[in-house]
């Protein structure tokens, strides 16, 4: 009997080149815990249950899969089969791991929560009337409910990072240029990075390591300058902490949240970390706002081509071309892509681009140079990565902006290209709270090192309560 | 009545004939069948991303340097959005505000002087894919039943050339663009052909009275798919303004169509649509970054521009002649062929460019053989003998052995008959217009099938003329 839940994807490898487990046996094992739990989770949009002699994964559904449908979460994307496989699709394959199915996530991968999924929200294995966080969820649902022994998902804003926290699992948004686009179904361009979502920093390595380098269909794709190294040091030792006063601080934040995570920053500490304080305050004031208008600016652009002329869902009737435009948009985009699209025509429009999008990115700069600044002194920062925990199902599906407040903690470090790591450090209320780890670019060895260290220390059990046998 | 004086700027978008098209490695070839020439790029499917074709920039470089612009050492690619069904993506990939060579100028050597045109840029872009729309009139969107598109040319590489408004009359822009095509095929990036589309002229024109500063409004002349047509255009354009403002109006700045074949103009939209196009750095693509060698290696692989050829042959040929050759790219061909400078130019010019067949590969030494021989041999003869000069093995003694008709009491009964049969142009050449004369020969020529002796024929017109 394999228990799927608690099954890391280390321990799962194990098991397959041990021989105790069939790589059949091990698939099929998914396709139950599928049967028994999906119709309550709602974590997948397609299962393909493809079985080999590798650990089987779950790639969110933007992540383009020759042969298998990729809707994006959109019904814009309704019967739309690829021809071809994304770089990671075919990393993914090349390393022999067999694909379990596709995950719910917001629509074009814009939201928090996956209740802007075209196909109907995703639920949070820790308590099925709370969201499992987004755009991701759909993932992080398939991996902390045992459907799944890790997957991979795309972080724009937060996207692997928020659902990750909301999960109990470990979330990895790497540094943006190290993991390929290519077959991405694009949101924002310059912010979107694909990364993994699993339950142990361990996995969070070794998933990185299959899916990371320059790919020649990715023009700002760079080569790793070292490789990855899978954790073992259960130490801090001569790593400095820099604890940003405004993240830590921010409105928000609930106390359950700020407690855990205080924890953790004394844990570090213990572990023989130099912790200290440091400031991002331009960061934390204007990262969220800047962000908003960088990230809906690229989508208005990304999003034109759905136009029902080539491809996907195209609106019924008689008419013009524009015609044939207007209804197809309006009826295959829900509202948070047509407000995005809005937002972002808008902010690329003559006589408002220097106001807006031209002003973000020089915002942009400003964020990146105060990172930059902290992480002279420190060479990590940590913070709560989400104020709160799980929220419930239709709590925050009515306002757009309570929505957006869900990110505010791992926009900044977006906004500058930097990776962010969460891991789980305790829960609040019985949900889990995630602990931000952000490091400089390209430090994901050390950010590795650290997760795996506290990981340790934390014992967090990453089966959600309710599920335990 | 004041003088009128065009202001004419041009845009002009070249093709590039590199293997693959600008962002994908899709063939870039013209004529194959409709969407073989494909690929999830270049149809924009949800993910993929462009990467640039690193042999264009280059090409573009080496453009930009034979036009004598800067080369932007840090380029960028902007996205130019707007909605229409040869644009897969919803934006076309181009330059914006950093284009790859910006501030050049070219010289146009004219009759009365070198003419010099600036260059605003030169910038490196994706083509659109190509509509048919079918069912309504003239081959326009609107009142057609349906259209179709044909994405092989869609994100084929393009150059667009943007120049200042210094070109003054319709003649002007012609050699202009004459001289730019050759110069473009000599630098080997595009096959430059106007018919084909693989290079395109726009032409944005307004006039002002002689002195007045500043410009008056524009309108855009598009699609003039041949240098006669681009001519031509301009010209119908200039005079449809002039006419409006002597009449007391205003030009209205709109985008006009010129159609050759009634010599009208029309508006190509009923209204100018006012395009915001939301221009944004393409964030999928990392600035270009030419390096110094790759600008050296441009430098390098230019050779002697038209323009200053042209400048040298203008003194054994004039000007005309000087021109016709370099333009036609007949001027290395000229080089190669010994004899009588103007004898072999006209020769180029007129009978063997009337054979069609490849300069390439013509023999120069045996063709100067044939031209100095010209007079003496059957024009029939010679006639033949230039189409078989580009034949591997083409040897003049062939040719040369027949002899044309020379003997003058072979000839005078011929010439008698001409002379009696053309009363009028005898007339003419009498009261002193001798360039009847060519016409004159030409009948005799035809009477004898070709084989008098142009010189014998010639000379005895004019001694019979003359008595």
């Amino acid at each position: 009997m394999i228990d799927t839940l608690r099954l890391t994807a280390e321990d799962a490898a194990g098991l397959l080149s041990s021989g105790e487990i069939s790589g059949d046996e091990l698939a099929a094992a998914y396709v139950e815990a599928i049967g028994e739990r999906d119709s309550e989770l709602h974590a997948y949009l397609h299962v393909v249950a493809e079985t080999s002699d590798g650990v089987p994964i779950a790639l969110k559904d933007n992540i383009t899969t020759r042969g298998v449908p990729t809707t994006a979460g959109s019904r814009i994307l309704e019967g739309y089969v690829p021809v071809f496989d994304s770089t990671v699709a075919s990393r993914v394959k090349d390393a022999g791991l067999p694909l379990i199915g596709k995950t719910n996530l917001d629509e074009f991968a814009m939201g928090s929560s996956t209740e802007n999924s075209a196909y109907g929200p995703s639920k949070n294995p820790w308590d099925p009337e709370r969201v499992p966080g987004g755009s991701s969820g759909g993932t992080a649902a398939a991996v902390a409910g045992g459907l799944a022994p890790w997957g991979l998902g795309s972080d724009t804003g937060g996207s692997i990072k928020q659902p990750a926290s909301l999960c109990g699992l470990v979330g990895l948004r790497p540094t943006y240029g190290t993991v390929s686009r290519y077959g991405i179904v694009a949101f924002a361009s310059s912010l979107d990075q694909v990364g993994p979502i699993t339950k142990t920093v361990r996995d969070c390595a070794r998933l990185y390591a299959t899916i990371a380098g320059r790919d020649p269909c990715d023009s700002t794709t760079v080569e790793l300058s070292e490789p990855v190294q899978i954790p073992e040091a259960e130490d801090l030792k001569g790593i400095r902490i820099g604890i940003p006063k405004e993240l830590n601080e921010a409105e928000g934040i609930e106390p359950g949240v700020a407690e855990s995570v205080s924890k953790a920053i004394a844990l570090a500490e213990s572990l023989g970390a130099e912790v200290g304080e440091c400031q991002l305050p331009r960061s934390v004031d204007y990262g969220l706002a800047c962000y908003y208008l960088v990230a809906p600016a690229e989508a208005s652009s990304n999003l034109a081509r759905y136009d029902g002329v080539r491809y996907g869902f195209r609106a019924a009737g008689d008419g013009d071309l524009t015609a044939l435009y207007s209804r197809t948009r309006w009826e295959g985009f829900g509202a948070e892509p047509r407000r995005r699209i809005l937002i972002g025509t808008y902010a690329l429009s003559a006589g408002y681009y220097d106001a807006f999008y031209g002003q973000a990115q020089k915002v942009r700069t400003v964020i990146a140079q105060e990172h930059a600044a902290a992480f002279e002194d420190f060479d990590l920062l940590l913070s709560p990565t989400s104020p709160t925990v799980a929220f419930r199902v239709g709590e925050r599906a009515e306002n757009p902006l309570a929505m957006y407040l869900s990110d505010l903690l791992t926009i900044p470090a977006n906004m500058a290209g930097l990776p962010g790591l969460s891991i789980p450090c305790g829960l609040s209320e019985g949900l889990p709270v995630g602990l931000q780890i952000l490091g400089p670019q390209f430090s994901e060895n050390l950010m590795f090192r650290a997760g795996h260290a506290l990981e340790t220390a934390l014992a967090f059990d990453f089966v959600p309560e309710r599920l335990r046998a | 009545m004041p003088e009128w004086e065009p202001v004419i700027g041009l845009e002009i978008h070249v093709q590039l004939k590199t293997r693959t098209k600008m962002f994908c490695r899709c063939e870039n070839v013209w004529g194959e069948s409709e969407n073989t020439r494909t690929c999830p790029v270049c149809l924009a499917h949800p993910g993929t991303l462009p990467v640039a074709n690193k042999r264009a920039i280059e090409w573009t470089v080496r453009l930009g340097v034979a036009l004598g612009c800067e080369i932007a050492p840090h380029a960028l690619f902007h996205r130019k959005n707007y909605f229409y069904p040869d644009l897969p993506k919803g934006y076309q990939i181009s330059q914006y505000d950093i284009p790859l060579c910006a501030g050049g100028r070219f010289v146009v050597p004219g009759p009365d002087g070198d003419r010099e045109i600036g260059i605003v840029r030169a910038h490196l872009e994706e083509d659109a894919a190509k509509t048919i729309h079918v069912g309504g009139a003239g081959g326009r969107i609107a009142g057609a039943e349906y259209s179709l598109v044909d994405f092989n040319r869609g994100g084929t590489p393009l150059v667009e050339i943007v120049c200042e408004p210094d070109v003054r009359s319709a003649e002007e822009a012609r050699r202009f663009l004459q001289l730019l095509r050759q110069t473009v095929v000599e630098l080997g990036i595009s096959d430059a052909e106007m018919e084909k589309g693989s290079l395109r002229c726009d032409a944005n024109v307004s006039v002002r009275q002689a002195g007045e500063k500043g410009f008056r409004t524009k309108t855009e002349l598009k699609n003039m798919n041949s240098f006669k047509f681009v001519a031509d255009g301009i010209e119908a354009e200039v005079r449809r303004q002039i006419e409006i403002y002597e009449a007391g109006g205003e030009v209205e700045q709109e985008t006009l169509h010129f159609d050759p074949a009634s010599g009208t103009i029309a508006p190509l939209r009923s209204k100018e649509e006012a395009h915001d196009y939301r221009y944004f750095p393409e964030p999928d693509l990392v600035p270009v970054e030419p390096s110094v060698e790759m600008i050296a290696a441009a430098i390098d692989e230019i050779g002697e521009l038209p323009a200053a050829r042209i400048r040298r042959l203008e003194d054994e040929l004039g000007f005309d002649l000087a021109e016709g050759l370099v333009t036609s790219g007949r001027d290395g061909l000229y080089e190669r062929v010994p004899g009588d400078r103007r004898a072999v130019a006209n020769v180029l010019m007129n009978q063997l460019a009337a054979t069609g067949i490849d300069v390439e590969a013509v023999n120069g030494s045996e063709l100067g053989k044939l031209i100095a021989e010209r007079e003496r041999i059957p024009r029939g003869a010679f006639t033949e003998a230039l189409e078989r000069s580009g034949d591997v093995g083409f040897s003049a003694d062939d040719y040369l052995g027949e002899t044309a008709i020379s003997d003058a009491s072979e000839l005078d009964p011929v010439i008698d008959k001409v002379l009696a049969e053309n009363e009028e142009q005898v007339a003419t050449f009498k009261a002193g217009k001798e360039g009847v004369l060519g016409y004159l020969v030409g009948q005799v020529m035809k009477e004898t099938g070709g084989k008098a002796d142009a010189r014998v024929v010639n000379e005895r017109l004019r001694e019979k003329l003359a008595s």
